[in-house]
């Protein structure tokens, strides 16, 4: 048996339903993003900005930032599970991938809380 | 155990179906955009932090080289959106038999290719 401690919910089921609600979050922002790109013409950096100071779109965007975070980990560790066999080596490779994951999530809420 | 069973793990001789290559470039699209989800927020910060930032990052896009990575990245991102549309419609029962799942790989693969086109004709 596969030794499960490291995936995201320790248990397959809730990682298959958590990868399912992330994509659904992480594609709708994207369809957002899509909108903003079509309707805001030209782009300038005021359009841009005033676009971002919108509560809502800040914590929609926070929201993606979590389900990205969320969605990756459970691929990432998929993908560690299947090809890297010496423990040491997925384990490290687990933990320099989980702390970038932390680490992307704080510079996103920064950069839209300091912008 | 016997060691009479056959092995085959040279790769030329192996075929790959259509939902194999499918399914690996879902990987390879994913650790592609978390590799470079870096260079994303780098350029959400320089976007939103001020005008001259942004301005300055307008520019570094505008470099051919520059334009290859983002295309790169988007392709990524396009793919990985369309293969996981495809696992979506799955979950609902939708081309998951031996031929339609081919067909359906099949149209991932056609819309993928024309979206990346169409994302790189907008880029230049």
């Amino acid at each position: 048996m596969v030794s499960n401690v490291t995936s995201y919910s320790r248990n397959g089921l809730r990682d298959w339903l958590l990868q399912r609600v992330s994509a659904y979050v992480l594609g709708l922002f994207l369809l957002f993003l899509l909108g903003v790109y079509i309707t805001q013409r030209p782009m300038t950096y005021d359009v841009w900005h005033q676009v971002f100071s919108n509560l809502a779109v800040k914590l929609f965007t926070v929201l993606a930032l979590l389900s990205m975070a969320v969605h990756a980990w459970i691929g990432v560790w998929t993908i560690l599970t299947d090809y890297v066999k010496c423990t040491y080596a997925r384990l490290s490779l687990e933990a320099v991938f989980m702390l970038a994951l932390v680490i992307y999530v704080i510079w996103g809420v920064v950069i839209l809380w300091s912008m | 155990m016997s060691n009479k069973r056959p092995v085959n793990l040279q790769l030329t001789t192996m075929k790959f179906p259509v939902t194999a290559i499918v399914s690996i470039l879902h990987r390879v699209s994913g650790l592609v955009i978390f590799l470079l989800l870096p260079l994303l927020l780098w350029m959400l910060s320089s976007s939103l932090s001020s005008a001259e930032s942004f301005d300055a990052l307008q520019t570094c896009l505008s470099a051919p080289w520059v334009k290859l990575i983002v295309w790169g990245l988007l392709a990524a991102i396009v793919y990985h959106v369309f293969a996981g549309i495809r696992h979506l419609l799955m979950d609902f029962g939708v081309a998951e038999e031996k031929q339609s799942g081919k067909v359906g790989a099949l149209i991932t693969i056609i819309l993928a290719v024309v979206a990346i086109v169409i994302v790189g004709m907008m880029i230049w």
